[in-house]
């Protein structure tokens, strides 16, 4: 029986193979198209149409036209990848029907590429050498030689300009085997996307002899095993948004068509589930996760092999597998993405779970809001079944088991997992108190594993690649990688995938980009509405589950907003704690009542009728619901107040006292101001006031009626001669 | 199996230590060492919601401060009920309560027994830091028996769980969300439009009054004093055994004598004792029972004294509809009469007879205005119903020492009861009346047996065989819905063939009543030691009573020889029948 498993394995890898060489995989050009809510909403469809159009006209047969997942790159969307065969792949960024012309005409059919509509101005890195090196944080340049400054030295010593071969640092490629960290480093070199394995002084010279002064390949350095993260360094190395990154979570999105089961079988899917299957050990897939010290990606952090094996040794004979997809944080669409752009990962890391504890029925629970991301996991289910890698003895292995979606219809707490079982069950969407855990008793009563997303899209991988290759990217107690939502004053916004203890400087400066308009950053906002606000001065904090608590703040599912000067913390904790307390079940006291009796404060605070005392009483309430709320959700609602009350109290106490707001963020402590001196009379304020508060004549002094005023800002805007004053 | 000895736990609380099984909550824990930690959405009958968070303690080595009620004890577990910070904290959980009360205790009903009152003065809440908004419901009267004041909902949730867990109907949830949440029927319709069987138990664990009774007192003050009218009132038989709580006596005190002298005072023209009626429903529905089982059906007949299960089956088991006695309540039997029988004798048009009768029930009130129980012209038999709790209250309005009272008897003819009618009250009350008179029907002869306590289904649920002669009779007797749906679904299935079945809507019978006084304060609602308190006393009058059986009531044997001829004859019919049809509100199908 065992080794019937792999043979039908084999069979369906052999098939989707064949599939795909009839398809496009053989020498043909590729276009690919993003394809996700986000995409769409940019016009992606439109693009695709287009290219189809342009295809079919040119008559050609040698092109092929794919749609793929999102890769994150949010305000340069929609991305077409043009891939000809032997040259490396061009990114163009927020592609309409206009450029898709000229990307045919020029690129696809001349063979030019339209440099100035490449993702990110990256036309240069055409020209040239690019030599990625790897810098995990455990190994590389902290454990051994730093090879990347040394082979950079080299290079100038040669004499080989920054025009001709550029040295960028790489986040983990994560191609050490055990044994190997530490002892040598990768070298990713475009274009021609070869990696490089380096191990000595030696190595960096023969590399500068023969590939950079020569041409050559250097052969015996090449790596020839793939990996999991280099698929997508082919394809986006070149991108300092992407070459920073560690993508294991998004491995697949924006790499493979996710309507097609043949491209994820391709990218070696559901191997993983065959060898476990073929193996027939459940407590070996435990032994294995909980090796991985992976967590779980949701927030809260819990590890999920200790999850598992709770559940598993439950006698119950009916268990249930959860997939927690209510994704709600305002401003997070990690889940979105991974659903949208590789739904058959996180199928496969069900059905790996559902082994491992023995279940026979699983949930994806998806918000009603994910139109697009439902119907793509409704697709793959079907795939999957049609393949048997659903349904009755799965793949010839006599395991059986199913997978229904269930939708939410819009409630922030039925992403507790209490809640989200009570929604399942039908029944009003609260939590209820713990213990039991769902592991023990969750849906209907029987023992339950609820995982979020991005868990189970690393569950194939902890298989895959094994725990020890898994734990080792990430800290000693968290393993893998976080993918956060990068947003707010930054600028390159989108999905980021750092190794878990990547330091905040990378995500915002390294591959955000930092604070656009030579603005100062002035702190960075994680984990959503139930997160903590973490001062500009702790940007070298290294991030996992244990050091944002340390702060303050939470992991959450993912979200990341970056603040600058112009942002007032007192506004930032009440707009979160607005979300809280709208979103707030109504279940329990402190958080039900305490949220509103909260917000009242932060009315009376931000509109200048606070009183020193109402600090205190903020403070207090905030303790209080942070230690008596009866589920997680509330407990984390005071974490943006206690948090910027921590690093900001003095902004509250200007509010306060002062009754000015620093950031001249809160209107109603703010006023503008013509000041005579500089006030030309051009009268542009005047003709762009919404309410006509500014009174005056052409070429004398403009005057604002402070009593009329409605604050805002446009008057200061508008002003060329900066007459404009906001105090 | 062999590990049935309990593990024992020994942990801290406060600095005791102390010793319990496992699987002990921190909050019972505590109870045994004389600590008392306050609560608010705990019930012991019903569920565990950890909602109020009143009953949170400090525990050592946890982030967070745990609620007692629900969490179980471990090894070691150091536990503070009483740390500064934690009566910081569940001050702070009361007052943000309070709050978001209307905080008009001087005008409420609920003034004096009230739980959120009481656990403000114990936590110490004497100045208000946190106030603002508060939430604008509007006030729901749209019941007969039932109404709501959603201001003064704390959303314990224990109307929900008693609604779902209790009676099984499930009429009442949470809806909305966060500060806007409020407790409601489906889709927020009103109470008449519902699902509501009007059974009352929300206003019972209610712990404000966010639910009471649709009041009468208005009305009968105003009978009173209207020249014109003769006003009379009667009585249930649970009433003499609750009715001295209201006035401080101790639970299980039967107070029939200084009740009936408390009406008196109150100016009634005649007091009657509804356990004639119920004596009168025994002779019909034992009557009723051996027809049926001659005839071989339709069976099992199914008691319909409980207004609340027959509301509960005209919306929820329609097609057990010819199942049910058709006998009309004891109440709607004596109130019939007053305005027939009674107005004829006394020669009292009996337009300008007022009938009041006291109940433990507030779905009697929805009883009195059915169409069924009125005569031709539309008037209602029973013109006012008014719960134990109402009439406490008018006497205690009127200014009536009612501990210092003394003992009167009801009026005849329609006052006169045996110990059969008196037992009504009680669980399986109904079900040993009928055997104790149809056992002597059945067999022709005397029996001296008179108890039959095996249908006493104290705990909610029994079912027994009472041999009648050669035959035997499949019984069984339900209080509490969710228990009466076990043998409802049996008979809808088929799985079980009885002969007879007493439901009674409340837990423990009329005792348990929707309408029954507020327990005292070391009590709760659907406490069982209150129940059997209660019971005890209605007990104690049956055995008090010369007369124990319902057909050898002199008052009744009379009078069928004056009025109604046989038992089961076209008048009685006529009478003391009534008839049932499916309500099936929007939303059932």
């Amino acid at each position: 029986m065992a080794s019937g498993v792999m043979d039908n394995y084999q069979t369906l890898f052999d098939r989707a193979e064949q599939a795909l060489a009839e398809r496009h995989y053989a020498d043909k050009i590729r276009i690919q198209v993003g394809s996700a809510t986000c995409e769409d909403a940019a016009g992606a469809r439109d693009v695709y149409d287009e290219f189809r159009k342009h295809i079919e006209a040119s008559g050609r047969t040698d092109i092929a036209l794919r749609s793929t997942g999102c890769t994150g790159r949010c305000s340069r969307e929609p991305i077409v990848g043009v891939l000809l065969p032997g040259q490396p792949a061009i990114k163009y960024e927020q592609v309409d029907r206009d450029k898709v012309h000229r990307i045919f005409t020029e690129h696809v059919q001349a063979g030019t590429p339209v440099y100035e509509h490449i993702l990110d101005n990256k036309a240069e890195t055409l020209q040239r050498h690019d030599f990625l090196f790897c810098a995990g944080l455990r190994c590389g340049p902290k454990r051994g030689l730093d090879y990347r400054k040394l082979f950079e030295d080299k290079l100038r010593a040669a004499g080989v300009s920054e025009r001709h071969a550029r040295v960028l640092p790489a986040n983990c490629f994560g191609l050490c085997g055990l044994g190997e960290v530490g002892k040598g480093a990768h070298i990713l070199v475009r274009p021609g996307r070869l990696i490089y394995r380096v191990r000595t002084e030696d190595d960096l010279d023969r590399i500068i002899a023969e590939h950079v002064e020569q041409g050559r390949i250097v052969h015996d350095l090449l790596v020839t095993d793939s990996t999991i993260s280099q698929r997508f360094f082919e394809i986006y190395g070149d991108i300092g948004f992407f070459h920073r990154q560690t993508r294991i979570a998004l491995r697949n999105s924006g790499i493979i068509d996710p309507e097609s089961l043949d491209e994820y079988l391709h990218y070696e899917g559901f191997r993983p589930l065959a060898e476990v299957l073929d193996r027939g050990d459940a407590q070996w897939i435990i032994d294995q996760v909980t090796a991985s010290n992976l967590r779980g990606r949701g927030g809260g952090g819990y590890p999920t092999g200790l999850k598992w094996a709770n559940a598993a040794s439950q006698t119950d004979p009916v268990k249930y597998i959860i997939c927690n997809a209510d994704e709600g944080d305002p401003g997070a669409f990690m889940d979105r993405s991974m659903l949208e752009g590789d739904p058959f990962s996180i199928l496969e890391g069900m059905i790996i779970g559902a082994f491992a504890i023995g279940a026979t029925q699983g949930f994806l629970y998806i918000r009603a809001e994910y139109p697009l991301a439902i119907r793509r996991i409704e697709q793959a289910i079907e795939q999957a079944r049609a393949a048997n890698l659903l349904g009755e003895s799965i793949l010839g292995s006599g395991f059986s088991f199913d997978l229904e979606v269930r939708l939410g219809a819009g409630a922030f707490v039925c992403g507790e997992e209490t809640a989200l079982i009570h929604s399942i069950e039908g029944e009003r969407g609260q939590p209820r108190i713990r213990p039991p855990y769902p592991s023990v008793s969750g849906l209907w009563g029987k023992p339950t594993v609820i995982n979020n997303v991005e868990t189970w899209a690393n569950i194939p991988v902890v298989l895959g690649y094994g725990p020890d290759w898994f734990r080792q990217i990430g800290t000693a107690k968290s393993g893998g990688t976080k993918v956060f939502a990068l947003a707010g004053k930054v600028e390159h916004t989108g999905l980021v995938e750092v190794p878990m203890g990547a330091t905040l400087r990378e995500v915002v400066f390294d591959i955000g980009g930092g604070v656009p308009g030579g603005k100062q950053l002035k702190a960075v906002q994680t984990g959503g509405p139930a997160g903590g606000v973490i001062p500009a001065d702790m940007i070298d904090l290294e991030v996992d589950f244990d050091t944002l608590a340390q702060v303050g703040s939470i992991m959450g599912s993912g979200g990341m907003i970056v603040m600058d000067e112009d942002d007032c913390m007192v506004d930032i904790a009440k707009f979160y704690l607005t979300f809280s307390q709208d979103e707030s079940c109504g279940k329990c006291t402190p958080c039900r009542e305490g949220t509103t009796r909260m917000l009242e404060i932060f009315d009376r605070i931000t509109t200048g009728r606070g009183v020193p005392a109402d600090i205190d009483k903020l403070e207090r309430l905030a303790s209080l619901i942070r230690k008596s709320s009866l589920c997680g959700l509330g407990r984390a609602a005071p974490n943006p107040i206690l948090s910027t009350l921590r690093h900001f109290r003095q902004e509250y106490e200007a509010h306060v006292v002062d009754k000015s707001c620093p950031a001249r963020k809160c209107t109603a402590l703010i006023r503008y101001e013509i000041s005579p001196e500089k006030c030309v009379g051009c009268s542009a304020c005047a003709r762009n006031c919404p309410v006509t508060c500014i009174d005056g004549k052409p070429r004398q002094t403009y005057v604002i009626d402070q009593s009329r005023c409605i604050k805002c800002g446009r008057c200061f805007e508008v002003c060329r001669f900066d007459a404009v004053n906001r105090l | 199996m062999s590990d049935t000895k309990t593990k024992t736990i020994t942990l801290t609380i406060d600095g005791q230590r102390i010793s319990v099984p496992e699987g002990t909550t921190v909050m019972d824990a505590a109870e045994r060492i004389g600590v008392q930690i306050p609560r608010l959405c705990y019930h012991p009958d019903l569920s565990l919601a950890g909602s109020c968070r009143v009953c949170i303690v400090e525990v050592k080595d946890m982030n967070q401060y745990m609620a007692s009620c629900s969490v179980p004890v471990w090894e070691d577990m150091e536990v503070q009920t009483n740390s500064p910070q934690i009566r910081q904290a569940r001050r702070d959980i009361v007052e943000l309560l309070l709050d978001n009360h209307p905080m008009d205790c001087q005008t409420c009903e609920r003034d004096g027994h009230c739980e959120l009152q009481n656990l403000a003065y114990w936590m110490g809440v004497r100045e208000r830091l946190f106030e603002g908004e508060r939430k604008q419901f509007e006030f729901e009267a749209s019941s007969r028996s039932v109404i709501r004041d959603s201001n003064k909902c704390v959303l314990c949730g224990r109307c929900v769980r008693v609604c779902a867990e209790v009676q099984g109907v499930f009429n009442l949830s949470q809806q909305g969300r966060g500060f806007t949440t409020v407790v409601t029927p489906a889709h927020g319709r009103k109470m008449d439009n519902s699902v509501c069987i009007q059974c009352g138990q929300c206003i019972n664990v209610c712990p404000t009054a966010a639910f009471l009774e649709q009041d009468s007192t208005e009305k009968v003050w105003a009978a009173l004093a209207d020249p014109e009218l003769h006003v009379v009132v009667q009585t249930a038989p649970a009433i003499r055994a609750t009715i001295g709580e209201g006035f401080l006596m101790p639970p299980g005190t039967p107070e029939t004598g200084k009740l009936v002298t408390a009406l008196r005072r109150l100016g009634f023209d005649g007091v009657f004792n509804t356990n004639f009626g119920a004596d009168l429903t025994i002779v019909e529905e034992a009557h009723e029972l051996l027809g049926r089982v001659q005839a071989g059906g339709p069976l099992p007949i199914l008691t319909s004294c409980s207004p609340g299960w027959i509301n509960f089956m005209e919306k929820f088991y329609p097609s057990l509809i010819p199942n049910a006695s058709s006998c009309r309540s004891p109440m709607s039997m004596l109130s019939v009469l007053l305005k027939t029988y009674y107005a004829q004798k006394a020669g009292i048009d009996p337009r300008k007879i007022f009938v009041v009768s006291v109940m433990p029930c507030v779905a009697k009130k929805f009883e009195a205005g059915r169409p069924e129980h009125a005569s031709d012209d539309g008037v209602p038999y029973t013109d006012a119903v008014l719960t134990t709790r109402e009439l406490i209250w008018m006497i205690k309005a009127y200014g009536i020492d009612f501990a210092s009272l003394p003992d009167d008897t009801y009026d005849s003819p329609l006052g006169l009861s045996t110990g059969a009618g008196d037992i009504f009250g009680t669980t399986g009350g109904v079900m040993e009346a009928t055997l104790r008179t149809a056992t002597e029907w059945v067999t022709g002869q005397r029996v001296d047996r008179i108890e039959f306590t095996e249908v006493r289904a104290v705990e909610g649920l029994r079912e027994t065989q009472i041999k009648l002669g050669d035959k035997t009779l499949n019984i069984a007797v339900a209080n509490g819905l969710e228990n009466a749906k076990t043998v409802l679904d049996q008979i809808v299935a088929g799985t079980k063939q009885f002969h007879a079945v007493e439901i009674m809507a409340c837990p423990g019978g009329c005792i348990g009543g929707g309408g029954q006084p507020y327990p005292p304060p070391n009590m709760k609602v659907l406490d069982p030691e209150l129940l059997a308190l209660r019971a005890k006393a209605l007990y104690a009058i049956d055995r008090g009573n010369q007369i124990r059986r319902s057909h050898e009531n002199p008052s009744v044997q009379a009078l069928y020889r004056d009025f109604l001829g046989e038992p089961g004859s076209e008048k009685a019919h006529e009478l003391l029948h009534t008839t049932y049809r499916p309500r099936k509100p929007r939303g059932i199908r």
